[in-house]
């Protein structure tokens, strides 16, 4: 109920002040639910970027915000309900890949581009009306790959979630380390649920590994360094960009120290050299954000958001010459503009995207940090 | 599989497995006198951990305001009835009873909140506060249904089991917490392998506590009273046991149960809003193996399917729940071979 209140306050208050057509951008995120930790994080950077930025062209830009609950058929029927109810002129979400790829199938059929905010892919036709801001897993999952070559690791064992986020950075792991003549000597499994990963670790640890990859995110992920720290191992820790945020750190603790991971430019954004576009941007979201929540935002996730709303932005103003918005021949615009989209500068990288290209990322999009005593410190 | 790789997973499974106990006879309890499947137990068990961790935060625990508004409403529901029943000279009695009593861990968990006291403390100040959520809520919600079929207390208290965690996300936030071991001790047992001392302490709580409501039962004129009410409701009611009382009280030991649960779990798994209910499921299983009536065979249950599923963890980590909850159809098809049939019993008293 809670985000439609919202959306209806923010109806109301913009309403009175608009002349010409407003353009709107329909959000579905997870506020409740398992994937909540990455959903509401999206929700909350969205509302900054908001305030940071609420019109384009002169037009106001209305904000329509429903939770998912974590569920894909919800978040398809949010998606529905956005598209024929509200008429909005862009789609945005999710947190889960699942909810996000179900989103994508109603925005591809009502003709409404979408911008998804988790790293889905979808070939040809089936992608042709959707964009994604966050790095897709092989490139950041790569990037680890290469520092486990050049710190000397000859084997690697594999722990993650036993869901569609541990399947993708499996793969990854698995298509980055032969090339780079590293062995995959383990691959075990757990729920996010799941209280103790005892049995996993010890399955892990008698491949003997140089080093240990985790495909968890959040809060879960550190679960794992805690059964291989109770089980003194001292070999490598690597993971993935979904493992950064505090609350990881704060429940890792020390099991963690020396883990080695990608991320978006955006966690270390102050570490960043000046001459560093994305720093510029970076500090403006972080500062935004503080301004609309008064906390200061210590995740990835936001970040995503806000560069889905700078994408958005850099889009709409070139649509804006072409068509009236919430018509038909707009959303045709705005897709035509948002699959050309060059250089956009946001907090996780620079986005480029072309008709065959739906991920927007190269090298300047992933950085690697490493957990020094609970701070992240970039890597050169 | 060497020896003492087994031993290691023997070891977790069994701290497991005495996590189950405690919420299995707690389950157990619930539903042989009341008749209610109490699936947001572990609901209760979460908010126990995330209180806890809160008071280490140094925050202020939002249950705090979640036990006062229950015992404000639960007051209210009571006064009402005494006064529609023409009993007003009772209702001071319930202001007490319902208001004030469950108020106290309120004002004492306010007490213990913000600088720093010692965890024993911060334990006792959580675990008294969650104590008053299991019997309020039944007290609302329950008990005004008490006779009702079994279904639909069971969807009643599903409803609460997502009202409950619900709250929790809203009170707690999405991310998990771990709180301070309530003990560094460990055990070196061998080379390179220790147990520690936390475990050995959620084994010997289990034990402990099995011990004392098993002697509770046996002896004392209450835990015989809980008995005959699970044995026979009406019988029961005709040699003056009242049920809603003899509810009240399983109630208010299911929820230290569970609090006893959430701090003892909270060191050693990272707990987050919505973790409670697999630990409730799972002990839900270990309640099946023991008919839901049988203290010693959940007991049994329970440590069977927190051993089984450290094992299954080592063998297939993806398939771990699938092997733990495939364990009730063997013991379902024994159940229904061994069963007699008996006649669905009908509603004993009239509404």
């Amino acid at each position: 109920m809670k985000p439609r209140h919202f959306a209806a306050v923010l109806c109301l208050a913009v309403a009175t002040g608009a002349g010409a057509a407003d353009l709107k951008v329909g959000l579905s995120t997870s506020l409740t639910g398992p994937a909540a930790s990455i959903g509401i994080p999206y929700a909350k950077g969205m509302k900054a970027a908001l305030a940071y930025k609420g019109e384009v062209g002169g037009r106001k830009i209305q904000l329509i915000t429903l939770d998912d609950g974590s569920d894909p058929t919800t978040a398809a029927r949010n998606a529905r309900k956005l598209v024929d109810e509200d008429k909005v002129d862009i789609l945005m979400g999710t947190s889960g890949a699942p909810s996000a790829m179900a989103m994508a199938g109603v925005g591809r059929e009502a003709k409404t581009p979408m911008i998804a905010l988790t790293p889905i892919a979808l070939d040809g036709e089936d992608g042709a009306w959707l964009v994604a801001v966050a790095q897709p897993a092989s490139l950041m999952v790569g990037a680890a790959v290469e520092r486990m070559k050049k710190n000397g690791v000859k084997s690697v064992g594999y722990i993650g979630f036993s869901d569609a986020w541990g399947d993708l950075v499996y793969d990854a792991l698995v298509k980055a380390a032969e090339p780079a003549g590293i062995k995959v000597v383990a691959n075990e499994r757990y729920a996010r649920a799941d209280s103790s990963v005892t049995g996993q670790v010890l399955k892990v640890l008698a491949a003997k590994p140089d080093a240990v990859m985790n495909g968890g995110s959040g809060t879960p992920g550190a679960l794992p360094f805690l059964a291989l720290a109770e089980r003194n191992y001292k070999g490598g820790l690597y993971g993935s960009h979904a493992l950064i945020n505090a609350d990881f750190v704060r429940v890792a603790g020390a099991s963690a120290e020396g883990l080695i991971a990608p991320t978006g430019p955006v966690i270390v954004a102050e570490q960043l050299p000046a001459a560093n576009p994305i720093r510029k941007v970076a500090m403006d979201f972080r500062a935004a954000y503080l301004r609309e929540h008064g906390v200061p935002t210590t995740d990835a996730f936001s970040a995503y958001a806000f560069d889905g709303w700078l994408v958005f932005l850099d889009a709409a103003a070139r649509a804006l010459k072409k068509a009236e918005p919430g018509t038909p021949a707009f959303r045709v615009a705005l897709r035509d503009a948002l699959i050309v989209t060059k250089e956009v500068v946001g907090s996780h990288g620079v986005h480029n995207f072309k008709p065959g290209n739906r991920y927007g990322f190269d090298e300047r999009g992933r950085v690697l940090v490493k957990l020094e005593k609970g701070q992240w410190i970039l890597l050169p | 599989m060497s020896w003492d790789l087994v031993f290691i997973l023997l070891v977790d499974g069994l701290a497991n497995g005495a996590v189950y106990l405690l919420a299995g006879i707690g389950l157990v309890l619930i539903f042989s006198v009341t008749r209610v499947v109490f699936v947001p137990f572990g609901d209760v068990v979460a908010f126990a951990a995330l209180t806890l961790a809160a008071f280490e935060a140094g925050r202020l625990p939002p249950t705090i305001g979640l036990v006062a508004l229950l015992a404000v409403l639960a007051t209210g529901a009571e006064a009402w009835r005494l006064w529609r029943a023409g009993q007003p000279e009772g209702i001071l009695r319930a202001i007490l009873g319902w208001g004030l009593l469950p108020l106290t861990p309120c004002a004492l968990a306010y007490l213990a909140a913000g600088s720093d006291r010692p965890a024993a403390v911060q334990i006792a100040a959580a675990i008294l506060l969650v104590l008053p959520i299991t019997p309020l809520i039944a007290r609302l919600t329950l008990q005004p249904i008490a006779d009702a079929s079994v279904l639909v207390l069971l969807m009643v208290s599903l409803v609460l089991h997502f009202l409950l965690s619900g709250l929790g996300l809203l009170f707690f936030g999405a991310e998990g917490t771990r709180t301070r071991p309530l003990t560094g001790l460990a055990w070196n047992i061998a080379e390179g392998y220790s147990v520690s001392g936390q475990i050995i302490m959620m084994v010997v709580a289990a034990l402990l506590l099995s011990l004392l409501f098993y002697l509770a039962f046996e002896y004392t004129l209450t835990g015989k009273a809980l008995r005959a009410t699970a044995v026979n409701r009406r019988g029961a009611r005709l040699v003056g046991i009242r049920p809603a009382h003899t509810a009240l009280l399983v109630y208010s030991c299911a929820s230290l149960l569970a609090g006893m649960i959430g701090v003892l779990v909270a060191p050693v798994t990272t707990m987050y809003y919505d973790s409670g209910f697999v630990i409730g499921l799972k002990s839900f299983i270990a309640a099946i193996i023991g008919a839901m009536v049988s203290y010693p065979l959940t007991a049994a249950g329970a440590l069977v399917v927190g051993v089984s599923e450290s094992f299954a963890s080592y063998w297939s980590g993806a398939l771990k729940d699938a092997i733990v909850f495939g364990l009730l159809i063997p013991v379902l098809m024994l159940r229904s071979a061994m069963a007699q049939q008996v006649e669905e019993e009908v509603d004993e008293i009239d509404p």
